[in-house]
């Protein structure tokens, strides 16, 4: 910049574009932000589950944020093999039991996190979950262990009201 | 515009266009001088035009009976399919339209790559075409969304769940574009609203791609300027307009043979099944035209670098005029170029093939291999070409080539000793 002091006109210019600017942004976010997730969709952020009928092994889906959640009672051998893998062997490394409050109960999103399909239960190479669209494969705690996906199936925020109901949200 | 000046003949005319000059510009559109061997690769401008007026007419009409409520969608489809007048005969025209719209837009990219009609001075009717094909592209795909069936519905997760392989932001930027935390009701609406916008913006940016065009005027097969007007070009109208008309004809057959005898062949049986979120189909495939970028997302194993990938292959489109270093256009005079032409014609196929093929295997082997060539093909065999190929020489007129024999370098090297 050159060396003179700014002329008054310079800066008036520079204030008018400034002050246009944040008018401009000013009313350009409410169309932005008219876009995000409303509030009767925000309204709709928990759900309770019955579990009581769920047999070991099975897997239940329910809907929750309009995407599938698993709750999965698993069998004691599913629960040993997710325990006995290595954090070595994982791309997204997490221990069992920081997904699984009670051991018994998988509860996670059911969607890839590779592009948001939903994965079939009981399929793949670890026997838990494959995903049809792109050929992710996840283990019986949900973890990625092969295919494109970049992380584990997600887990929600969610307690047991009492033995038989989960509150996911 | 036009070099002569357009004065109308009757006084009112005279009148209105000093005021308005429509009457001027229709004169520059009739006479707009065209390089006289034009073939008929060149008529698929206006069959595009043709196809864009099509989808909007049919697309307002189908506006006054679809519901864009996740509800009611599927079902105001099935309403114009079985209750509607002619609903069936709207819906088949709108959904095959799309599809010839694309084969139309292919053989006018892959003309224009042959012709290299992508080259100076047209390199801003070219970037105005890569917009329209991107906009055509987000159309489709936002169209094929509102049947609300299964496919639309998981085409629709997994296309806009590419938009959070963005790392931080990428998560919020995807609820930010459903509207909720999945492909709900506000995602459909909002789909609904710019795919009725979007046709509108191509119309005018058809009028800008037009416009740029008539600046320097078209190429032609034989790639060489044409001195205009001289005997090197003839008036748009009659003769490309008739030229024109013909092609559409023969392009309108094959159209309707699609919508009269085959109007699902290209569709997906799956999307017959009204949307549902618990269940994914076995195969998700998206239409036929993005398949070949469909294969070079899943050709890569990270998700980040597949979707750059994607892009890329895509956007590198718009660097092709500095990315060709070849000064001659046409591919008639250039023997290597013309062959890896053809291959990379071959490999986009290829792409396509495999992207309707689970990603495994040997699928996923051609797959990788034909992405590798696909980059390789504009990043490194075209800027390379254009200094070490040899050239066959170029004609000296447009006309040569017709009266002396095509293209013979033997009265060319004459006429330039003679010069």
């Amino acid at each position: 910049m050159s060396e003179k002091k700014p002329e008054r006109r310079e800066f008036l210019f520079t204030a008018s574009y400034a002050v246009g600017a944040v008018g401009v942004g000013a009313v350009v976010w409410p169309l932005v932000d008219q876009m995000n997730p409303d509030a009767s969709v925000k309204a709709l952020a928990s759900t309770e589950v019955d579990i009581s009928s769920v047999q070991s092994g099975k897997t239940i889906t329910v809907l929750w944020r309009g995407k599938p959640v698993f709750i999965k009672r698993r069998t004691p051998e599913e629960i040993a093999e997710a325990r006995a893998v290595k954090m070595k062997d994982l791309k997204d490394p997490q221990k069992d039991e920081d997904r699984a409050k009670d051991p018994e109960w998988l509860v996670m999103v059911g969607v890839c996190t590779h592009l948001g399909c939903v994965p079939l239960n009981d399929k793949g190479d670890y026997n838990g979950w494959f995903c049809p669209c792109h050929g992710s494969h996840y283990d019986t705690s949900g973890r990625i262990r092969k295919g494109p996906a970049p992380s584990n199936m997600q887990v929600p925020k969610y307690e047991f009201v009492n033995s038989n109901t989960i509150k996911i949200g | 515009m036009s070099d002569h000046e357009y004065v109308p003949k009757s006084k009112f005319g005279k009148w209105f266009n000093d005021r308005l000059p429509l009457l001027t510009l229709a004169s520059h559109l009739t006479d707009y001088p065209t390089p006289k061997n034009l073939n008929y690769w060149w008529t698929f401008g206006g069959i595009l035009s043709f196809c864009l007026i099509i989808q909007i007419v049919t697309g307002l009409t189908l506006a006054m009976h679809y519901i864009a409520h996740a509800d009611l969608a599927f079902e105001s489809v099935e309403h114009i399919m079985r209750d509607v007048n002619y609903g069936w005969l709207i819906r088949y025209v709108h959904a095959n339209g799309a599809s010839m719209f694309f084969l139309a837009v292919y053989i006018h990219i892959f003309r224009s790559l042959f012709y290299g009609s992508y080259k100076s001075p047209r390199e801003i009717i070219w970037i105005i075409g890569i917009i329209i094909y991107l906009l055509m592209m987000a159309a489709a795909f936002m169209g094929y969304v509102l049947p609300w069936g299964q496919m639309s519905f998981w085409g629709a997760t997994v296309i806009t769940n590419l938009f959070s392989a963005i790392p931080l932001v990428g998560e919020g930027i995807v609820n930010w574009l459903w509207g909720g935390y999945s492909v709900d009701n506000p995602t459909l609406t909002r789909f609904f609203t710019l795919h009725y916008l979007i046709p509108f913006l191509i119309l005018g940016l058809v009028v800008l791609h037009i416009w740029a065009l008539h600046i320097p005027g078209n190429n032609n097969p034989v790639g060489i300027d044409v001195k205009k007007p001289s005997k090197d070009t003839v008036p748009f109208h009659p003769y490309i307009v008739i030229k024109d008309a013909f092609a559409l004809l023969m392009f309108m057959i094959v159209f309707a043979f699609f919508v009269f005898y085959s109007p699902n062949i290209l569709g997906h049986a799956d999307n017959y099944i009204e949307a549902n979120p618990m269940v994914t189909p076995a195969h998700i495939v998206p239409e036929w035209y993005l398949l070949p970028f469909y294969a070079i997302l899943r050709s890569v194993p990270d998700k980040l670098m597949g979707v750059v990938a994607m892009l890329s292959a895509i956007l590198i489109l718009a660097a092709l005029p500095w990315l060709d270093t070849s000064k001659i256009r046409s591919a008639v005079f250039r023997p290597l170029y013309k062959q890896f032409y053809w291959i990379l014609l071959a490999d986009v196929l290829i792409l396509g093939y495999v992207g309707a093929m689970p990603a495994e295997g040997l699928y996923l082997l051609i797959a990788r291999v034909a992405t590798a060539y696909y980059f390789i093909h504009f990043l490194m065999i075209l800027p390379i070409l254009g200094f070490k190929e040899k050239t066959i020489p170029l004609p000296l007129s447009i006309t040569e080539p017709v009266l002396g024999g095509f293209p013979n370098a033997a009265i060319v090297k004459r006429k330039e000793s003679l010069d």
